[in-house]
């Protein structure tokens, strides 16, 4: 199983993440009947999922969470973001970085709080600019070494631009920083 | 040159532990080739034809002596004692050792140096005018707008792994010495009518396989909402931008399959919510920056005239092609010619580097300037000092006069160094200079910018070349295609103009005489010594040109051709 980070430790949770089934909970089964979801589970659900059966997911007395494809709008959960207990955003390979968009997008203009994780292709040395840009809880591939992954917040202590964390730019810092001191 | 503050210094020392680490995992099996290729890509670090190639920033163009001798030693102790000035005004070293990078990043951060961002799919070194600062057309000083940029780009966030390279290029002055039509992203800086210091922003042009022209999406963009506005420019490209083919993932392709005017509206709908965000620049950063520039301390001096008369003609020819005019009276900007016969272009060896440093002690400030022509600037010498100066660059062989003529060519490593190449540049760069070996002749022709390169990445910019030529590859073989009328400017309209290919290729040894056939054409149809190679082919078009080339074509390569398309 993926080794999952929160916040800067090494962390494990419930979340079932549906990987592409999303068509047996929107078609009829056998009995005539949409099936329903299992009532305590912690659900993370593609957005089509979300969009037509929301309401009903969040009625349950387990947490939905959402997971968003790099090609699909964040503005599609502009609606949701209080509701919602995660959003996943996937990373189908390192080098798409698409991801990092969607995050700032979220954090910053959906003004979304709660857990943004980073699933899918998340490797150690993406995971500073993943965060800058807003994630907090990354699913790491399988393969990665936990505690080599956990330096990778460390490795740069300062940055230029304004990013999620940290919402003012260096230049603005240093302003507030030299005014102080005359 | 701008200083380093202790911030900005420990940004590069960390990003070298950084690299250490990434290095030594990848020497210990920890990280797949194709991890540690996007790593170290984007830390300038490629694997080439024969050895891996570091690719060093020298950030648009400037660096110190001080700098230039830590590059000459790096070159001498970590590779074979040269290295290679690229037309993205960074240098190359072709032999280092992948073990060693760790270390030369750590020589390189102790003046100041580094390698990010020289590769990879991010924001690469932003490029300017070598004259800027300098220029008297200068309309502003670029340089504090390069180096914030610069900032704002190290390590951003949001746009490390963006569909493919991205490449910035700020003018400040209209004749566009920085190809701004050219480049992902090409601000030209301006005034209105207030006074108050813009960009005119243009986005989608670049070189490559498809080369287009960049169009126009902001006329006039106060310098407060640079950063913001380039933030929307990228978050659209970024999310947009192809990722399914990487021949298709340029910015140019995604604006031109939405068309210039759709790209602007979802720029504007993206920057409506970021103006005036934190992002947005204020003037006390500006000053901060400008002021960590080193400034020349310009004497008082009149401005001097040299006497034709007085002095030897090839010091005469000297004067008029490689130096060029300053802002202040009685300075000069001088280039110095990496571009000798028999020599690669843009090569130095370290002894070079060790002496060009002297000579920027010397004679200008302790500074130079790389162009993106691969030649070196010294950007402010006393008029005084030019006769000097021209013998010790003459004895280090670094005086031909030939700036702005067909022998200033333009060539990429080619195949004989990279592993992207079809065929080679450097052996056809030569073949011309020697075919064009009378100074006066060249004189004669005039001013012609004759760009080569190995594939059509482009790396030699052949498409904005007067004569561009382009490598290509038949079964096998190198051949050579040509091209006639680009133009990187077209003062003071169009910013470039992208050359047109005259017909079927040429082996390399008939590269000399289809040059000499276009350049007969040229001296016969023009107007007047006035009229420039490029201005004649816009005028007559391409035909006259291509009759005379291939109307007493060579059977014997015509078989050759027949037995090649026959296979």
């Amino acid at each position: 199983m993926a080794t999952l980070i929160q916040g800067e430790t090494i962390a494990s949770d419930n979340w079932q993440l549906f990987e592409g089934g999303a068509t047996r909970w929107l078609s009829v089964g056998e009995d005539g009947l949409v099936p329903d979801f299992p009532d305590e589970a912690d659900l993370i659900v593609p957005l089509a999922l979300l969009k037509v059966r929301g309401t009903e997911l969040l009625e349950r007395s387990g947490r939905t969470g959402v997971v968003l494809e790099p090609n699909e709008d964040p503005a599609a959960l502009a609606a949701w973001v209080e509701h919602l207990a995660l959003v996943a955003v996937r990373f189908p390979k390192f080098g798409d970085g698409r991801g990092y968009s969607i995050a700032r997008l979220l954090r910053e203009r959906y003004g979304y709080r709660g857990e943004l994780r980073a699933v899918g292709d998340v490797l150690r040395d993406q995971l500073l600019f993943m965060k800058r840009s807003g994630f907090d809880s990354f699913s790491l591939r399988e393969d990665q070494d936990p505690d080599e992954a956990l330096a990778a917040f460390n490795e740069l202590s300062e940055e230029y631009q304004a990013s999620t964390t940290q919402p003012q730019p260096l230049f603005r810092r240093r302003q507030a920083h030299e005014a102080r001191a005359a | 040159m701008y200083l380093y503050d202790e911030i900005d210094q420990r940004i590069v020392d960390e990003r070298v532990a950084q690299f250490r680490d990434q290095t030594r995992r990848f020497l210990a099996g920890k990280l797949s080739e194709e991890e540690f290729r996007a790593l170290r890509l984007r830390n300038g670090l490629y694997i080439q034809r024969y050895a891996p190639m570091l690719r060093i920033a020298i950030p648009y163009g400037i660096v110190s002596s001080r700098q230039l001798r830590k590059l000459a030693h790096i070159a001498r102790t970590y590779d074979r004692g040269y290295g290679h000035f690229s037309t993205r005004q960074n240098l190359q070293l072709n032999w280092p050792k992948l073990e060693d990078v760790p270390e030369i990043l750590a020589e390189l951060a102790t003046v100041q140096m580094h390698a990010i961002q020289t590769s990879g799919n991010c924001v690469r070194n932003i490029t300017t005018d070598h004259f800027a600062g300098i220029a008297p057309d200068e309309v502003v000083d670029s340089l504090v707008w390069c180096e914030i940029l610069r900032q704002w780009s190290t390590f951003h966030p949001e746009f490390t792994y963006l569909p493919r390279k991205f490449k910035i290029a700020i003018s400040g002055s209209p004749a566009d010495r920085a190809a701004t039509g050219v480049h992902d992203i090409g601000l030209l800086a301006l005034r209105n009518d207030a006074g108050e210091v813009g960009f005119r922003v243009l986005v989608g042009g670049g070189l490559g396989r498809a080369p287009m022209v960049g169009h126009v999406i902001r006329q006039f963009l106060p310098w407060r909402h640079l950063l913001t506005y380039i933030e929307a420019i990228l978050r659209v490209y970024n999310r947009h931008g192809r990722r399914d083919n990487i021949h298709k993932a340029r910015i140019k392709v995604l604006v031109k399959e939405q068309g210039p005017q759709a790209f602007r509206e979802e720029v504007d709908a993206e920057w409506a919510h970021l103006e005036n965000g934190s992002a947005t620049l204020t003037a006390e950063e500006v000053e901060r920056v400008a002021a960590r520039f080193t400034r020349p301390q310009y004497e008082d001096l009149p401005t001097e005239q040299a006497e034709r008369a007085s002095h030897s003609p090839v010091f005469w020819s000297w004067l008029r092609r490689n130096v060029h005019p300053h802002r202040v009276p009685g300075y000069a900007a001088v280039t110095l010619s990496l571009k000798k016969t028999g020599v690669p272009p843009g090569d130095l060896t370290s002894g070079q580097m060790d002496a060009v440093a002297g000579l920027a002690d010397t004679y200008s400030f302790g500074e130079l300037r790389v162009t993106h022509e691969q030649n070196l600037v010294l950007a402010d010498v006393r008029q005084r000092d030019l006769l000097a100066l021209w013998s010790e660059a003459k004895r280090l062989g670094l005086a031909t006069p030939n700036i702005g003529l067909l022998t200033n060519i333009i060539a990429c490593p080619g195949g004989d160094f990279c592993s992207l190449a079809n065929a080679r540049s450097i052996p056809v760069a030569e073949a011309i200079q020697r075919r064009f070996d009378d100074l006066d002749h060249v004189f004669d022709i005039g001013e012609l910018d004759l760009n080569i390169s190995g594939c059509m990445n482009a790396c030699g910019h052949h498409h904005v070349g007067h004569i561009g030529i382009l490598g290509v590859d038949k079964n096998g073989e190198e051949w050579y295609q040509i091209e006639v009328g680009g133009s990187q400017t077209r003062v003071p309209a169009a910013p470039a103009a992208l050359g047109r290919v005259i017909g079927r290729s040429f082996a390399a040894e008939e590269v000399p005489d289809a040059i000499e056939r276009l350049i007969e054409v040229y001296l016969e149809r023009r107007d007047s010594d006035a009229e420039r190679f490029v201005d004649v082919v816009h005028r007559i078009g391409v035909a006259p040109f291509k009759e005379r080339v291939y109307g007493n074509a060579d059977p014997r390569r015509d078989n050759r051709e027949r037995q090649l398309a026959a296979v």
